[in-house]
């Protein structure tokens, strides 16, 4: 097989399109690479639809978190500490179990797929971390910008939408960036966690296991798993420098530089 | 386990379920939670050991050296630890199979690798082929705790290198007015000031470990996940004298009560650590 007919094979074969068969022997670099590659479009699936979607729960939940109601503050704290207290891959497991036995009742039945079940998890868990970020911003908001939207007589809600929550999301753009790639790099787990891979279409590293297990040699697949991931996540480090410049714009230049501390949060 | 254990069929609620609970696969279910505890108690020391290593190859003069810690150091921040524990745990076994084999079979002439297969001469297989079967669980198991110190270590690398940073340089300057070599300043002065700088940072790491003990399963330990499943899956009263549905979703939220549990005591014990250490330090949550 050359080249370019393991391209054609394999580049879609993660979503479906393509050979139906995984190449089972004489396996080839060009394979590994397109097949790999071709399983990283689930990983940017789950990271992407999670992020966007986390985003805005997780802003709800911020805001709740630092309510002075009790019946809004006390869930949200709830639903931080649940998410961020226990191991991703048990909260994979139980949802997993959770959504099987809702479709042996009958209730939605579809979420027993990973398209749908493991995104709902991963939206949950990174709407919990981020909404511990944003809250943490929103308290350090300085109180000299909420004294100055107070005398241009600026309350409640417009208050919240052009003065809190910008500086919010400025404060907490930083951390939020990490949090995006622990969520990309958290994607790889879906398919390890009990949630099945239907027809062979699986993430980067199912497919990298997959190989790994085929030639016994790991030398080849996890290094390429690894490049792809660090390309994926020079990729959300650029589009995240480009966000926090526009966030900062107004800042001093010092202010404008992102400092990328992966190992700080999570 | 109990004397009215014999009968399971006649047994009220309660007694079925102190019977049920005590078996003997539920006894390995208890240990494999030891299993977790052994894991966590090496693979803390045994990282934060690379780590510090790590960290002082980061700080070297020497090029060749703090290239290699800058590697290691930023080995976790680009790709899934995930990757690095699939990676590992083959590439060690391989690693060490393959020093043996070369220790122990010199006049062995076929290579090692043919196609999809590794292999080494039958004596030079650790554990050896024969050798019974807890032998190769511990093996594996060791493998899994190296596996998770090495990239443990990483991160505890790149917490102590920023500790070390952290340090104010106007210490540094004065052990050397004082006439100290730089291994003693490195020693006297930089080492004993970093820990608090560091202790945030570790302390989420520790929450982080704690986190990435569940995939010890997906390295093949029988964990506590492994065990959970295997328990959870309904059983038939042909086989098993306590018959029940599927109830792994009882168990998987029995894994998570107990995962929240740990993380929450270890938030407290460590917010406390913090506390006393920070006690008369310069900085916004220390009580100067």
């Amino acid at each position: 097989m050359t080249c370019v007919e393991a391209i054609q094979g394999y580049a879609l074969r993660s979503i479906g399109i393509g050979e139906r068969l995984l190449p089972r022997e004489d396996f080839t670099l060009c394979q590994q690479i397109t097949l790999i590659g071709s399983g990283v479009l689930w990983n940017i699936y789950f990271g992407l639809l999670a992020l966007v979607i986390g985003f805005f729960i997780a802003n709800a939940v911020a805001v709740a978190k630092a309510s002075p109601r009790y019946w809004l503050r006390k869930p949200a704290e709830w639903f931080i500490l649940v998410f961020r207290g226990s191991p991703l891959f048990i909260q994979f497991f139980l949802a997993y179990f959770i959504f099987l036995s809702m479709k042996q009742a009958g209730i939605l039945p579809f979420l027993t797929a990973a398209q749908a079940g493991a995104l709902i998890v991963l939206i949950l868990n990174t709407a919990a971390y981020s909404g511990e970020i944003f809250f943490g911003a929103l308290r350090t908001v300085p109180r000299g910008d909420l004294e100055a939207a107070d005398a241009y007589g600026l309350t409640g809600w417009s208050r919240f939408r052009r003065i809190t929550w910008p500086t919010t999301m400025r404060l907490a753009w930083p951390a939020y960036t990490n949090e995006a790639i622990f969520l990309f790099h958290a994607t790889t787990l879906v398919f390890f966690s009990g949630f099945p891979a239907q027809r062979q279409q699986g993430d980067a590293l199912y497919y990298a296991n997959y190989f790994a297990d085929k030639t016994f040699n790991p030398f080849v697949p996890y290094p390429i798993v690894a490049g792809y991931f660090i390309l994926l996540t020079l990729a959300i480090i650029g589009l995240f420098n480009l966000m926090n410049r526009r966030l900062n714009r107004h800042m001093p230049q010092e202010a404008r530089r992102i400092r990328y501390r992966p190992q700080l949060i999570r | 386990m109990f004397s009215f254990c014999t009968e399971p069929d006649a047994l009220g609620a309660f007694q079925w379920f102190a019977c049920y609970f005590t078996t003997g696969v539920h006894l390995n279910l208890y240990w494999s939670l030891g299993t977790v505890l052994i894991l966590l108690a090496i693979t803390a020391p045994v990282s934060l050991a690379f780590g510090f290593l790590g960290a002082m190859a980061s700080r070297s003069r020497i090029l060749p050296l703090s290239l290699l810690g800058k590697t290691y150091t930023s080995m976790v921040r680009g790709v899934p630890d995930i990757v690095f524990f699939l990676f590992f745990v083959i590439a060690l076994d391989q690693a060490l199979e393959w020093t043996k084999h070369q220790i122990v079979c010199p006049d062995w002439t076929e290579p090692i690798r043919q196609g999809a297969n590794f292999l080494v001469c039958p004596e030079a297989k650790i554990p050896l082929g024969a050798s019974p079967q807890v032998v190769h669980e511990i093996y594996g198991f060791f493998v899994a705790v190296f596996t998770f110190s090495i990239v443990f270590g990483a991160f505890a690398a790149n917490v102590l290198y920023g500790a070390m940073r952290a340090v104010p340089r106007a210490q540094m300057e004065t052990a050397e007015a004082y006439g100290m070599t730089p291994r003693q300043s490195f020693w006297r002065i930089l080492v004993p000031q970093m820990w608090i700088y560091a202790l945030p940072g570790l302390s989420n790491l520790w929450m982080i470990l704690i986190k990435a003990t569940p995939l010890l399963f997906i390295l093949g330990i029988e964990d506590i996940v492994y065990w959970a499943r295997e328990l959870g899956s309904s059983k038939s009263a042909r086989f098993f004298d306590y018959p029940h549905g599927d109830w792994r979703l009882w168990y998987f939220l029995g894994l998570l009560v107990f995962y929240l549990a740990f993380t929450r005591v270890s938030e407290i014990a460590l917010d406390r650590i913090t506390k006393r250490l920070s006690h008369g330090q310069n900085f916004a949550g220390g009580g100067a």
